[in-house]
């Protein structure tokens, strides 16, 4: 029966003729290995670059923007930031929400399209994953400082104070410090042990002292051997399949610090993935923001290809309708629950007295991405890499519409407020865009750009049972 | 001191390609070797097998952290909101295994994280920093495009021209013994 069957298949291939199966290459230009290796090792050891220096000293000063506005913060107390009744909750957990959801992207590149086996993830995996990190870092700054006594922050973790009183663990604040410290470290295990094996080339090709110890010390001694490569295979797939669930929970316990709250228009199921989408979009518009540049500085064409720009842009088409739809899901439902108070925050959200920033909102994250339907877009680097901002800009007013609609319309209206933030909350928050900044640059300088054993892997000398 | 005493180490051989590894680890196996190891810059698929290894058990430690996450994180809920210091708050009950989950399951993926890269390290036996297959002139290329096939010393069949021999003709190039220096 089974031998049949298989001289059918046979005939009828024979009689259609197949279409020939086009695969792009990942790398262009049938690259070599030692190009792979020259080219990302000699980012980091070639002489600092002019530009890098001058992007260097613009990121610190605009980073120390935020050193003022914290050290001033501390200084005076918490009451130099905009929040005040009815608004309690002002830029700081907007800022937290939007740079926690860039991080969002480097995982899922990371974590989720290696479980997927996208084989284009390897040369923008490591960039994005850095990317992950330093966002997680600027984000914690926001909460750490509105807690107003910084100095008393590690209350928030189950060490014993002198109160005697431990942790709350009924609050969604409290899930919230597990779920982003963890993040932060897994972030971070998974980023540092990927880079492993690219430390050890950079150990083996340096000959300055320092560069011997800093990334001898950083390699462990990694040898390359197939009984480290094994290990080291099955360890990463691991921490892909446990970054995966983890990357959907952050945002999920992120947005339960609005969805457990019985506020209306926060009070809603669809936030959980309504917020992993957001923060997935939010972020692949980091990471076109990010690479797009360094394609061009670095001369990366050859390894972030068309094809890679192509991917990222309708991913990030996908998850701004995901994010669309979830608009107007919410519109429905406010409208089908026939709950009076929700209706009003949803008609408030778009009419009321930020209007315009619900406008700005749906203008960058629904209608500006649906341009990248045209090919012809997708290929305009520049015009993606403007989209890309856009997408940055639309994202942060996306949490500022969900925090400050609800809460500057209250329940009574003799409580109503309109919330503004003041000098201090602005110089924090530009500062954090120099302070990642400054993180990046650094990681550019030091450390690998791209999985130099991933790029490779996906190339055609990878395969064991062809000759090249 | 001017002398330097060395121990032999290896008789390593490189190859030019990922084919050429992956056939000659083939016939490495088939000639008996059992202390041997491949060098290269990218995992090879199937190179596992063909050297005879079994399937990696780093996803025991992970197993291990995760369950171990898992029960931590319970045990301090309960601990801190329950049995140390019981604070009423919302009127919801002291302890429970589903209010707290978010910290349970965060915490079983960082503990299950932390076992999967330590769990990797102790199998790799790493950290090492120094290791005698480093003073092979051509170690550091097997990060960049070349491959490598070392068999060892301690390797009953090894033989110091045989095994040169050998690896020659299963088209090892530049093979030579790695000695390691002792000063």
């Amino acid at each position: 029966m089974s031998e049949v069957k298989e001289l059918d298949q046979h005939e009828i291939l024979q009689k259609v003729d197949p279409a020939p199966w086009k695969e792009v290459p990942l790398v262009l230009n049938n690259r070599s290995y030692k190009w792979v290796t020259d080219k990302i090792c000699g980012i980091v050891e070639a002489k600092t670059p002019q530009w890098w220096w001058w992007c260097f000293i613009t990121a610190m000063c605009i980073a120390s923007f935020t050193g003022m506005g914290l050290v001033y913060l501390v200084s005076t107390g918490v009451g130099v930031w905009g929040n005040n009744n009815p608004v309690n909750w002002g830029w700081a957990i907007v800022n937290f929400v939007f740079w926690i959801g860039i991080g969002h992207a480097g995982t899922l590149i990371s974590a989720i399209l290696c479980l997927l086996k996208q084989k284009w993830r390897t040369s923008i995996n490591r960039g994005s994953e850095a990317m992950t990190v330093f966002a997680v870092m600027c984000a914690g700054i926001f909460p750490l400082f509105h807690v107003g006594r910084v100095w008393f922050a590690w209350w928030l973790f189950p060490i014993p104070n002198a109160n005697a009183i431990w942790p709350q663990f009924r609050s969604p604040l409290e899930w919230d410090v597990f779920a982003v410290s963890t993040y932060f470290t897994v972030s971070v295990l998974f980023w540092y042990m990927g880079m492993i094996p690219d430390l050890a080339v950079l150990r083996d090709r340096a000959t300055e002292t320092w560069r011997k110890y800093f990334y001898g010390f950083f390699a462990m001694g990694w040898r390359n051997a197939n009984n480290h490569w094994r290990n080291f295979e099955m360890a990463y797939l691991l921490l892909a399949g446990l970054s995966t669930p983890l990357v959907l929970s952050v945002h999920t316990i992120v947005s339960f610090d609005f969805a457990v709250a019985n506020l209306p228009g926060w009070h809603t199921t669809i936030f959980p993935p309504y917020f992993v989408a957001g923060a997935i979009f939010s972020g692949f518009g980091m990471v076109l923001t990010l690479l797009l540049p360094l394609r061009a500085v670095y001369g990366l064409h050859d390894l972030i290809t068309q094809k890679h720009i192509d991917n990222m842009c309708m991913i990030t088409l996908a998850t701004g309708s995901m994010v669309g739809y979830a608009y107007s899901m919410e519109f429905f439902i406010a409208w089908y629950g026939a709950n009076s108070y929700e209706g009003f925050a949803f008609i408030n959200r778009a009419f009321g007295n930020y209007w315009w920033s619900y406008w700005i909102m749906v203008s960058c994250n629904v209608i500006c991405p649906q341009l990248f339907w045209f090919k012809k877009i997708r290929e305009n680097t520049p015009l993606v890499w403007i989209i890309s901002i856009f997408v940055n800009v639309g994202m942060w007013f996306e949490r500022f519409v969900i925090a400050n609609t609800t809460l500057s319309r209250d329940f009574l209206p003799s409580s109503w407020g309109y919330y503004s933030p003041t000098v201090v909350d602005i110089f924090t928050f530009f500062g954090t865009f120099g302070f990642f900044s400054v993180l990046f640059l650094l990681f550019l300088r030091f450390l690998p750009l791209m999985p130099m054993c991933e790029v490779k892997s996906v190339m055609p000398q990878a395969n064991p049972h062809a000759d090249h | 001191m001017s002398d330097t005493f060395d121990i032999k180490y290896a008789a390593a051989a490189t190859f030019s390609s990922a084919k050429a590894l992956f056939d000659a680890a083939g016939k490495v196996k088939d000639a008996g070797y059992s202390n041997w190891e491949c060098f290269s810059p990218i995992p090879v698929h199937g190179l596992d097998a063909q050297m005879g290894y079994a399937r990696s058990k780093v996803p025991r430690f992970t197993l291990v952290g995760g369950v171990t996450g898992f029960f931590t994180g319970m045990l301090i809920v309960w601990f801190m909101n329950e049995f140390d210091y019981p604070l009423i708050v919302g009127g919801k009950p002291f302890f429970s295994p589903i209010y707290p989950f978010p910290v349970f399951y965060e915490l079983t993926i960082l503990f299950a994280a932390f076992g999967t890269l330590f769990g990797m390290f102790f199998l790799n036996r790493l950290p090492r920093h120094n290791h005698p297959i480093f003073e092979h002139p051509d170690f550091g290329r097997t990060g960049d495009d070349a491959y490598m096939i070392a068999i060892e010393v301690e390797d009953p069949n090894f033989d110091d021209e045989e095994t040169v021999e050998f690896l020659k003709s299963i088209g090892g190039e530049s093979v030579q013994i790695v000695r390691e220096p002792i000063d």
